[in-house]
């Protein structure tokens, strides 16, 4: 019988290729992303061809500059009004996901001011390879060399990838999109000029990790395929509404596909390789990891379990409110033990992203509107913060441990004054938009009746509010000791970085409404 | 089920029967011979030379490029076969022609970039 069905596929290829449709694509919906891929493969080329000391700005100036013009698109698409599901429905454009791209975009601009800055070190933050035996011979070598100029194009695919990601309506697309924008992440990861050891720890961890998680979550995706035949996100939700596939399946797909979904939001208990990763990457990167990657991974789980599992039909509430409590509680008190900067912003991003999963629980307009506008405040904040994390630095580069922090205030008080402000902004005081966007992510959940996540989350605030408190009194109230470290003067694009976080960060304290509308207005999903 | 499963019955019944022949093959193999190690028997046969060093040998990581790129090429023929069999028919023309002329820029895009980057001279 397979004979024979083999023998009639060959004698007819005409009957199957008749039945091949060509997809309508709507291109320029999608051609923000398009742009964003061009320029990263024009990267390539530039890479390889453009002379060697022409090389970094024509990078620089080509992810840039195509950061800008695919936001430029990104609007004109949002201002046309439409939401439309294009590429036989694989990719969703619509105001979720044009207001996720937007933040990618803007967000990866600041990102790349700090990864493309030169002045605080020779060369920049990055070396050219990222395999040699640290300690080698050539990998000295490589420490005093000019760092290499593909880092541009992998941030052009990482960026490309996660505005595919946060517009992905097929589980299929969302697959090749987590892996469009993770591979690149992995390689950078362990580029980082100093402590390499370090540094390639953190990618082989995030790799391996990072690899697993993937695995998970096409064995969801093949799983929802059983349960659904399909694996578009509206398609599964007419299953899943329907209700007469194989329930096993359903619940065995939903649960593997939230453990790859969560592994890249780093939700409690998936989070453990978050604190080694953001510690070991160069700090632009976790910089790039900590807002962009962030916003992404929770535009995904947005779409994913709005779109496809309907709260009425299959209930998956109790679990990720379980895991939100969890990631508050663990990121919250985890923070307090550390002593490392970028260990405590590690752990700080793990709870925050316990405050986000709080507003996508709200399961409300609300919710995803809050969510959506704590991602793009939080972006702001963490990127100034690592911004200011690369300018403290000593003979052997960045002084991340704590203790070299102290007196920091009485050497250089500019410095020390706005990472004061960012700190303010993480704990949610009042006038910063720490506390604006918290207040939108928990009168959400409120509203939505969740008083168990929204005391939790309270709670945790106030604990987390500790470690950055005393990091603020570490830097004020101690005496700079012999070895406290210098603060860089900071170049063109770090300072011009600092200035549009700090500045983003007071004005949607201040005065969040413009933003908090267009993420009140852009909550609507297409599927 | 019946039908769905039943056209793999024949690549089934095709597995237990090489598994059956298989362990049947050996285990007779066994019974039969007689059993006399001996030092020299124990080494590792390697075209009637003495084997040199250890079984822990590293291999050359330049055969990893080659081996990927190999790998890139033969799955981008995976995709160009199925399209060999549609782009000329109606519906699909010039748009379906430029498509693939894309993305098999962007694989030598990749192939270009090695290039330029001598990965592919064996020195």
């Amino acid at each position: 019988m397979a004979a024979e069905v083999l023998a009639r596929s060959l004698a007819e290829p005409a009957v199957l290729a008749a039945d091949v449709k060509l997809p309508d694509i709507d291109y320029l919906a999608i051609a923000p992303m398009l742009v964003l891929f061009g320029a990263a493969c024009v990267g390539v080329l530039a890479a390889a061809f453009v002379p060697q000391r022409l090389r970094y700005r024509v990078q620089v100036s080509l992810v840039i500059g195509a950061l800008l013009v695919a936001l430029g698109l990104i609007v004109t698409v949002a201002r046309a009004g439409r939401a439309v599901a294009t590429a036989g429905g694989a990719i969703a454009i619509d105001g979720p996901a044009l207001f996720l791209q937007g933040s990618v975009a803007v967000l990866g601009v600041v990102a790349v001011l700090l990864i493309a800055e030169r002045s605080l070190e020779r060369g920049g933050a990055f070396v050219s390879r990222a395999s040699l035996t640290p300690g080698s011979a050539a990998d000295r070598d490589q420490a005093e060399q000019p760092g290499a100029t593909e880092v541009y194009p992998l941030v052009s695919f990482a960026l490309a990838g996660m505005m595919l990601f946060v517009s992905a309506n097929d589980l299929l697309t969302l697959f090749v999109a987590l892996e469009v924008f993770s591979l690149p992440l992995y390689l950078l990861c362990g580029l980082a000029r100093r402590r390499r050891l370090l540094s390639q720890e953190s990618a082989v961890k995030y790799f391996l990790l990072g690899a697993f998680s993937s695995a998970f979550f096409l064995y969801g995706v093949a799983l929802l395929y059983g349960f659904a035949g399909a694996t578009g996100l509206g398609a599964l939700r007419k299953a899943v509404q329907a209700g007469d596939g194989n329930t096993t399946l359903l619940f065995l797909g939903l649960a593997m596909l939230a453990v790859g979904l969560l592994f890249k939001v780093a939700a409690v208990p998936f989070h453990v390789w978050t604190p080694d990763v953001y510690q070991g990457a160069p700090t632009p990167i976790t910089a790039l990891m900590a807002a962009c990657t962030k916003v992404a991974a929770f535009g995904a789980l947005l779409r994913v379990f709005t779109v496809a599992f309907p709260v009425g039909a299959v209930d998956w509430r109790p679990v990720l409110v379980a895991i939100a409590i969890a990631t508050m509680l663990v990121g919250a008190v985890l923070a307090v033990t550390q002593t490392d900067i970028k260990r405590l912003l590690a752990y700080s991003s793990i709870a925050n992203a316990g405050y986000v999963l709080t507003g996508v629980l709200a399961l409300s307009a609300a919710g995803v509107a809050g969510s959506l506008f704590y991602l793009v405040a939080y972006g702001f904040v963490v990127l100034a913060a690592f911004g200011v994390v690369t300018l403290v630095r000593d003979a052997d580069g960045e002084a991340t441990h704590l203790s070299r922090w102290a007196g920091l205030g009485r050497r250089s008080p500019l410095v020390a004054g706005v990472f004061t402000f960012l700190m303010m902004a993480f704990a949610g005081i009042p006038l910063t938009s720490g506390f604006t966007s918290k207040f939108a992510v928990f009168s959400a959940a409120l509203g939505s009746g969740q008083v168990t996540l929204v005391v939790v989350g309270v709670l945790s605030s106030a604990v987390l509010a500790f470690p950055y408190l005393r990091v603020v009194v570490l830097m004020y109230l101690s005496e700079p000791a012999e070895d406290t470290p210098t603060v860089s003067l900071p170049g063109t694009l770090t300072a011009a970085a600092l200035a549009i976080g700090v500045l983003a960060t007071a004005l949607l304290g201040v005065a969040p409404a413009p933003v908090l509308d267009l993420a009140a207005k852009a909550v609507q999903f297409v599927s | 089920m019946g039908s769905y499963l039943g056209s793999y019955a024949t690549l089934g019944l095709l597995l237990v029967v090489g598994a059956g022949f298989f362990a049947v093959a050996f285990l007779a193999n066994r019974a039969l011979r007689p059993h006399r190690p001996h030092a020299e028997k124990l080494t590792s046969y390697e075209c009637g030379l003495d084997p040199v060093g250890g079984d822990w040998a590293q291999s050359q990581i330049r055969y990893y490029v080659y081996a990927y790129l190999y790998v890139l090429f033969a799955v981008e023929s995976v995709f160009l076969f199925p399209w060999a069999l549609v782009f000329d028919r109606p519906g699909f023309g010039m748009v379906t022609l430029a498509e693939m002329a894309v993305f098999i820029g962007v694989l030598a895009l990749g192939l270009l970039y090695a290039w330029r980057k001598r990965v592919l001279h064996w020195t």
